[in-house]
């Protein structure tokens, strides 16, 4: 079962239950070597199927006005916190870790009716474009084994595309729910920064951290989504700008003779696979099909977009994960009872961050620095408000921008794990849209000949994740069912 | 002081926000009344917040903007429309986040200053350079072999004033400090528990020759909790680099803490590295802005200013300044006069009683009484049992004559520690003074009798005699005579 509306539609045929749809996936989730798992909370998930279960008997039907996801299994990446359960953010620094409380955006998917199964694998801190750092082993590719499933949202991308959730909870930064929905060929979506609240993600980087949904349809992203955004008391940076139901507004069809599709030339100057090319220029055409306007812009700081997120980005993570020191919570190691002074404590206890982790926790110390820290952070502040700017002003040209999500499909697993460096031009396309805080989504476009998943990346204005949806539901009603 | 050295002295003070809540979370910062810091179980007033759990995000406490930024009106500072939050970012184990938050370059308030009064020399202006808002760390408690940690005040919010190095004496600094901790408390800023350090002082000290406009090498004398140790401190400072300069040495940037017992500053560090902090705008909270409107209600809601109540007690009460002064730099003081007055407002009208002695009777129970008793017992005025109606009821059967000022002392004394009903301690005292004639007159022809020459001497015009005539009559009467009347009476007694 692929989508929300076939759950419910079994739900009421008495196909299946709550109970036994979840006890069903709780076994596939088991038994499945994706890695993808990090934590199954069995009893839980039960139990809160029971509930459905009894709800569903006094109502005679599925309750979804009022329980948008009722019944539906779900997984949500373990950088997201939930009261009682195990959260690790893929780290042996939280290896044993139990929060006290749960984030805003769980509660709510609670709330609308879905069933948590459990926590997705991730790279550590959600750090990573491949999930091969996580410290609990990389998570395979759900179709080709060997492959990465990309990152840092490998768990929750793998899980919908391997038939482990219906849907799942990832995070993006600079890319990391567009980039394993593109390598694993399901809809990924990071809404407008402020849309969804952060309280309850263990932060990366604040100002670029985003909540976002994974699913098999764009229609399913729009649901979850529905239930997730709005302000929240616990978050002062969740944005107040209403919005009506996404849902509701991608039954409707786009104009698309009124639409008008921008293609950034600085995205397309080669590099990409032949395969990815392709894909994209035959979704590009369709587009102009429809009726669509294609227009060519250009967004000329896009050079530095790497550069700057690089810095913005390892900065605040090199802040953020300073409270991970062995004092509080998390992983004391024994041995650091008999260390003499604080020094040697911190020594011990902060060693068990990753490679990755650590390499960036460095980074951003050096860029903070005294001496350093005009050069480095607070330039790169200013580079990002150009680069946002560069956005704003193609926006008042056109609808949505278009461009490949990654410049390659799935690579193997090892392959690009050697030099940070190339790992981080995995981001080139999705970290642009991130540093400017607009709303954007991965939809399949495709496969190459190896029958790896390609993505398609469409970028919105702020707050217009009505009309991405819409395009996107359209696109993916026609040209992604065809392919 | 040396005479060819100058003292140079900037002050750095943290004042503890008398908010309900933390800085960015829901927990208490006040405590329950009778409570101390000490009362209370270690890391029970917390959450996933102040305890820096990952995931969680601060929420900023609307009610310490206000405050903080009634500190920066009362201080004549310039109230920036727009702040910013930053993260001072070090490692410590009672910093649960790893870093504070606190302001850096946009702080809330800038460019004030404080008018002191110094003996012999008028006003001199102290600039405040800037007053910011920020969270309290936990608490750290070293013990031979391992260390606690308590998070109770973590997150609890904190002003910190900094004064320009204007300061010139230990002197100055404290009647800087004191003004600054009457305006605070006045201003219902700060509760001003020095025990539990809601106000507490760092000082910048460094000496440069007299003259000089150069600034010397200052070292920092960290977290000093009493206006007198203040000052001291100050004092063993400067004179200490003025050695260590005279011998030919240099004084080394530093921080020092103070023994109060040996009455010296110690070095808190063999080797002094300075930190880095690596400042940076926290980008889980959105600058603070706010309009010109919500300011202006702040500044008309606020209380009293401590210099203007002083000018009304002097116009509306006739007091002096010294009275006056000496009332308003005490908030428990300034309490329990107001409470008088108000009670006395209705009782002034009913019936016509004067106004400007019955101030001079309060006052003078309030200011030189109740700080006595406050030293001899021990007890504060808010945990005695006196209050502002044992002092009406005072004031009345004083002011009708019924006991004489000494006999009130004795009562208030009483009722201190009691709490009984003025009435009852009088009658239970036998205080009640003797007005009646019939009373009296016998006692003071008994006096004038077997003081003959005293008498001849009074009637030869000898004025100075009478108060010991007087004295005489309340020594027989016990005291209890009316000492009013009593010159009066005498004189009509011996025909003159």
């Amino acid at each position: 079962m692929k989508t929300v509306s076939e759950v419910h539609s079994a739900f009421d045929a008495h196909k299946t239950s709550p109970v036994e749809l979840t006890s069903e996936f709780l076994v596939r989730a088991r038994k499945s070597r994706l890695n993808a798992f990090i934590t199954l909370c069995e009893d839980r998930a039960l139990a809160q199927a029971k509930v459905c279960q009894e709800q569903f008997k006094s109502h005679g039907r599925v309750p979804r006005e009022e329980f948008p996801l009722f019944g539906v299994p779900i997984g949500i990446k373990d950088v997201i916190v939930m009261d009682g359960v195990r959260t690790t953010c893929g780290s042996l620094m939280l290896e044993n870790y139990i929060p006290p409380y749960t984030a805003t955006a769980v509660e709510r998917l609670e709330r609308a009716g879905a069933i948590i199964l459990g926590k997705l694998n991730c790279d550590e801190f959600a750090m990573g474009s491949s999930n091969e750092n996580s410290a609990f082993g990389p998570v395979a590719h759900p179709t080709h084994p060997g492959y990465v499933s990309g990152g840092s949202s490998g768990g929750p991308a793998a899980a919908v595309a391997g038939g482990l959730c219906v849907a799942s909870l990832g995070t993006d930064t600079g890319g990391s729910i567009r980039l394993p929905a593109s390598f694993c060929g399901v809809v990924g979506f990071k809404p407008t920064y402020g849309r969804v609240s952060r309280s309850g993600l263990i932060a990366f980087a604040s100002s670029l951290d985003q909540i976002g949904p994974f699913a098999s349809t764009v229609e399913d992203c729009a649901r979850m989504l529905d239930v997730m955004a709005g302000p929240d008391l616990r978050d002062s940076t969740s944005s107040q700008v209403p919005k009506g139901s996404w849902v509701n507004a991608i039954s409707y069809t786009p104009e698309w003779n009124k639409i008008r599709v921008g293609i950034p030339k600085e995205y397309f100057i080669g590099g990409l696979a032949p395969a990815v090319q392709k894909a994209i220029e035959a979704s590009l055409n369709w587009f102009r099909s429809k009726g669509a306007k294609l227009v060519e812009l250009s967004l000329p700081h896009t050079q530095y977009s790497v550069a700057t997120y690089y810095v913005v980005a390892v900065s605040e993570a090199s802040s953020n994960l300073a409270r991970f020191d062995g004092v509080r919570f998390g992983m004391r190691p024994r041995e650091a009872a008999d260390v003499k002074d604080l020094l040697s404590f911190y020594k011990k206890s902060r060693s068990r961050f990753g490679a990755e982790v650590k390499r960036r926790i460095i980074l951003g110390t050096f860029a903070l620095s005294s001496g350093y820290y005009d050069a480095f952070y607070r330039r790169a502040c200013q580079v990002r408000r150009l680069i946002r700017d560069d956005f704003n002003r193609a926006f008042e040209k056109v609808d949505v921008i278009a461009s490949p999500v990654s410049p390659t499909t799935a690579f193997k697993i090892g392959q690009k794990s050697k030099d940070p460096l190339e790992m981080y031009l995995n981001d080139v396309f999705t970290i642009p849209a991130s540093l400017a805080g607009l709303p954007a989504l991965s939809v399949p476009c495709g496969k190459d000949a190896e029958a790896l998943p390609i993505g398609l990346h469409l970028i919105a204005p702020h707050f217009a994740e009505e009309s991405l949806f819409s395009i996107a539901r359209g696109f993916e009603k026609e040209f992604s069912n065809g392919s | 002081m040396a005479p060819e050295f100058e003292t140079v002295i900037g002050l750095e003070v943290h004042c503890q926000l008398a908010t309900e809540t933390k800085l960015f979370c829901g927990c208490r910062a006040k405590l329950p009344k009778g409570r101390t810091v000490a009362d209370e179980e270690p890391n029970l007033n917390t959450c996933p917040v102040c305890t820096g759990h990952p995931g969680s995000l601060p929420v900023l406490n609307k009610k310490a903007v206000e405050l903080a930024i009634r500190a920066g009106i009362a201080t004549s500072c310039e109230i920036r429309r727009r702040s910013v939050f930053a993260r001072k970012n070090y490692f410590y184990p009672d910093l649960p986040k790893g870093y504070q938050i606190s302001q850096y370059d946009q702080p809330l308030c800038k460019n004030g200053f404080l008018e002191v009064a110094l003996v012999g020399a008028g006003l001199k202006k102290i600039r405040i350079e800037r007053i910011h808002l920020e969270e309290d760390a936990g608490k750290s408690i070293h013990m031979p072999g391992y260390s606690l940690v308590n998070l109770n005040r973590a997150s609890v919010p904190l002003i910190e004033i900094v004064s320009a190095p204007d300061l010139s004496s230990p002197g100055e600094a404290g009647v800087y400090l004191r003004m600054l901790y009457a305006i605070v408390t006045a201003l219902e800023i700060c509760d001003g528990n020095l025990q539990e350090g809601n106000f507490r002082c760092d000082a910048n000290v460094s000496v440069r020759p007299k003259g000089s406009d150069k600034l010397g090498t200052r070292v920092e004398i960290k977290n000093i909790n009493s206006f007198r140790f203040v000052e001291r401190a100050i004092e063993y400072e400067a004179l200490r680099q003025v050695e260590l300069l005279r011998s030919g040495g240099q004084v080394i940037q530093e921080t020092r803490t103070f023994d109060s017992d040996k009455g010296v500053t110690l070095s808190m560090r063999a080797k002094e590295e300075a930190h880095d902090y690596r400042y940076f705008p926290d980008p889980d909270l959105v600058p603070l802005t706010f309009d010109d409107a919500w300011i202006e209600r702040i500044q008309n809601d606020l209380p009293e200013l401590p210099r203007k109540r002083q000018d009304r007690y002097i116009v509306d009460f006739g007091l002096s300044e010294l009275d006056a002064s000496a009332l308003v730099n005490s908030r428990v003081l300034t309490k329990l006069f107001e409470g008088v007055i108000s009670a006395f407002k209705s009782a002034l009208k009913a019936r016509a009683l004067d106004q400007k002695n019955i101030s001079k009777s309060v006052v003078n129970l309030i200011i030189s009484e109740v700080p006595r008793l406050v030293n001899e017992t021990g007890i504060e005025v808010d945990q005695s049992k006196l209050n502002s109606t044992h002092i009406v009821e005072l004031v009345m059967l004083q002011s009708a004559g019924v006991i004489s000022h000494s006999s009130a002392r004795q009562v208030l004394a009483t009722v201190w520690g009691s709490g009984d009903r003025i009435e009852t301690i009088v009658k239970r005292l036998g205080l009640e003074q003797v007005s009646d004639l019939s009373a009296l007159e016998p006692i003071i022809d008994d006096v004038i009798a077997r003081n003959a020459q005293q008498v001849a001497e009074l009637r030869s015009g000898k004025d100075k005699v009478m108060s010991f005539l007087v004295g005489q009559v309340m020594k027989a009467s016990q005291g209890k005579a009316n000492p009013t009347m009593l010159s009066g009476l005498i004189k009509k007694k011996i025909g003159i």
